[in-house]
């Protein structure tokens, strides 16, 4: 079986989880954040329970519109603050403590290896990086689980992701994920689970899975999943969670297609307007003149990609009339990038910081676009009109690549700045 | 929503009808159907929302509801007065979330290819089936699996737990 089925199967009592079948199980965590959580309540609501399942296992992060752009947002945060009270919900994040929600639960020590986690944000497969069945769901899926610690799932067939090689330099996990969602396609992987194997896992680090993972939603994918091996074992170890190294090698028992991917021959990625399977090359990446630059997300808003940035960065500046946004993942990221001096190279660049939030990645706020401006972000979708205005365009790429582009004004190798 | 029959005129679109075209991020600050409904579509085309009329449907090609997990957007479309939505293709978040809203959403590649912008349909739930009478022709929906068609006859996720409990 599968990962992914083992954990379905274990978690529903079944010694088998055929692909397919509907099953019931209980669920390790749920989550919900400012936008899709005020809906989750009012489900939870109707639902007729006085207490949530477990008070400890409902996680609420207010991160979308945060710190608050207006009236509406502000009630909406109001509702769930009122809620986290009332039921006691003990992992609430407010304001100094919040981070971008798939950025804060695993360096919270929220995710475990095996876990069964839902939540109301389609980038929850963030987890499947440390070993977790993660998958986004509605607010009424998880309103409903908020109640009663458990849902129902079809059990998904498996795509196996052989990794191999090494990553060149300036390469990294946003790179992997955009060359195959290119090859997937953006329903490519729909129902199915990415199941990544091979000794390419230990070539990535942990906040490389941690990208890719929080990507193959953007192949419809419905679950991604890596082996838990030793440097997964020493992060989880990090965040207060034991776990045990599992082998890397392929598991081909119950694959319903094979994909292979060669780290060592994968160039910089860019996803050109307005789909994420739109990956190329660095290097054929059409010349465009960039009118905005964003670093961060819950996609590559941790330390890793920070120092990437930082690196190309360092004594140079953003091009003129160019607006580099850089955005620390979580308060944690926030003050480690400080004490770094990350914060220094960023300013010095011209860059502007913001507190951590997910804000321009859904054209929220903190750097909307307006008519017929164009952007570089490290984020995850580049749909029309993503980041505000409908004649605004979105390209993708990883943290060296934007910093690397914010300086030139154009898109950019970052091997021709450093 | 079994035995209802629906009635309306067909709004085409495209393939990966992502939610972000279906009701822009920066309308998630109500769950009203009504105030969502006004701007369905919006990242599209502004325009669309003034050419629905109630008991419209969309019809729609591959991947429809890609993209964030947002349940505001079947909820903008039933806000909207659109009475079903058919697809060549959906997304599986959104597949989840038009059951627990109550929307009808439809699988046929057949009958997404032939209709046309504007053409009248007749949908019969109940029957699985979809009528172009604009047309004269008609394509059979596949029947929903057994366990996802317990929760729609209950009315949503939230009445079928409410059943059991």
């Amino acid at each position: 079986m599968s990962r992914t089925r083992r954990i379905l199967a274990e978690h529903a009592g079944l010694d088998e989880a055929a692909p397919g079948a509907f099953l019931e199980v209980p669920v390790d965590l749920v989550l919900a954040n400012d936008v899709t959580a005020p809906l989750a309540i009012q489900e939870f609501g109707r639902l007729g329970r006085e207490t949530v399942f477990d008070p400890a296992r409902v996680v609420l992060v207010l991160d979308h519109f945060t710190p608050n752009r207006d009236v509406a947002s502000a009630e909406q945060c109001a509702g769930v603050r009122r809620f986290a009270l009332e039921h006691g919900i003990e992992r609430f994040y407010d304001c100094g403590e919040v981070g971008i929600e798939h950025v804060l639960l695993p360096e919270e020590g929220l995710v475990r290896p095996g876990d069964v986690i839902i939540g109301a944000d389609s980038h929850t497969c963030t987890y499947g990086a440390l070993g977790a069945f993660a998958t986004g769901m509605g607010s009424t899926d998880v309103g409903a689980a908020m109640g009663t610690g458990e849902t129902w799932i079809k059990v998904p067939e498996a795509i196996e992701v052989l990794l191999t090689g090494r990553p060149r330099r300036w390469v990294g996990g946003k790179d992997v994920i955009l060359h195959l969602i290119g090859a997937l396609g953006v329903d490519g992987a729909t129902y199915r689970s990415l199941e990544f194997t091979g000794e390419g896992v230990s070539a990535l680090s942990v906040e490389g899975r941690l990208t890719i993972a929080n990507m193959v939603i953007e192949a419809g994918a419905k679950n991604g999943i890596f082996p838990v091996d030793g440097q997964a074992v020493d992060f989880l170890a990090s965040v207060g969670v034991d776990a045990v190294a599992a082998p890397v090698e392929p598991d081909r028992f119950g694959y319903s297609g094979e994909m292979t991917v060669d780290l060592s021959a994968l160039e910089p990625q860019v996803a050109l307007p307005s789909l994420p399977e739109n990956a190329v090359a660095v290097g054929e990446a059409p010349t465009v003149r960039l009118d905005q630059v964003v670093i961060g997300s819950c996609t590559n808003g941790r330390m890793e990609d920070l120092r990437s940035a930082a690196e190309v960065l360092k004594g140079n500046r953003a091009a003129p009339g160019l607006r580099l946004i850089v955005i620390p993942g979580s308060a944690r990221v926030y003050r480690q990038a400080l004490d770094e001096g990350l914060f220094d190279v960023f300013l010095d660049a011209g860059a502007v910081i913001s507190p951590p939030t997910c804000g321009p990645c859904l054209g929220g706020h903190m750097g909307v676009l307006a008519a017929g401006e164009k952007a570089l972000s490290t984020t995850n979708r580049n749909f029309v009109g993503r980041m505000g205005h409908r004649d605004s365009e979105v390209y993708l790429s990883n943290p060296a690549v934007a910093a690397a582009s914010a300086v030139t004004g154009s898109i950019t190798d970052p091997g021709e700045i450093v | 929503m079994n035995g209802s029959v629906l009635q309306g005129r067909a709004h085409k679109l495209g393939d990966h009808v992502n939610t972000d075209l279906i009701i822009p991020a920066t309308y998630l600050v109500s769950t009203d159907p009504a105030e969502l409904g006004k701007h369905l579509m919006e990242g599209l085309d502004p325009d669309f929302v003034g050419r629905v009329r109630p008991g419209d449907m969309i019809v729609a090609g591959e991947n429809f509801g890609s993209g964030s997990s947002r349940e505001h957007a079947p909820l903008a479309i039933k806000g909207a007065g659109i009475s079903c939505v058919i697809a060549s293709s959906f997304a599986r978040i959104f597949f989840r979330n038009a059951v627990n809203a109550g929307l009808p959403i439809l699988e046929s590649p057949e009958a997404v290819e032939s209709i046309q912008e504007g053409d009248q349909l007749v949908v019969d739930l109940a029957r699985g089936r979809i009528e172009d009478t604009t047309a004269s022709v008609d394509f059979p929906v596949p029947a929903y699996p057994e366990f996802m068609r317990r929760i729609m006859d209950a009315g949503g996720l939230i009445d079928h737990l409410k059943s059991r409990a």
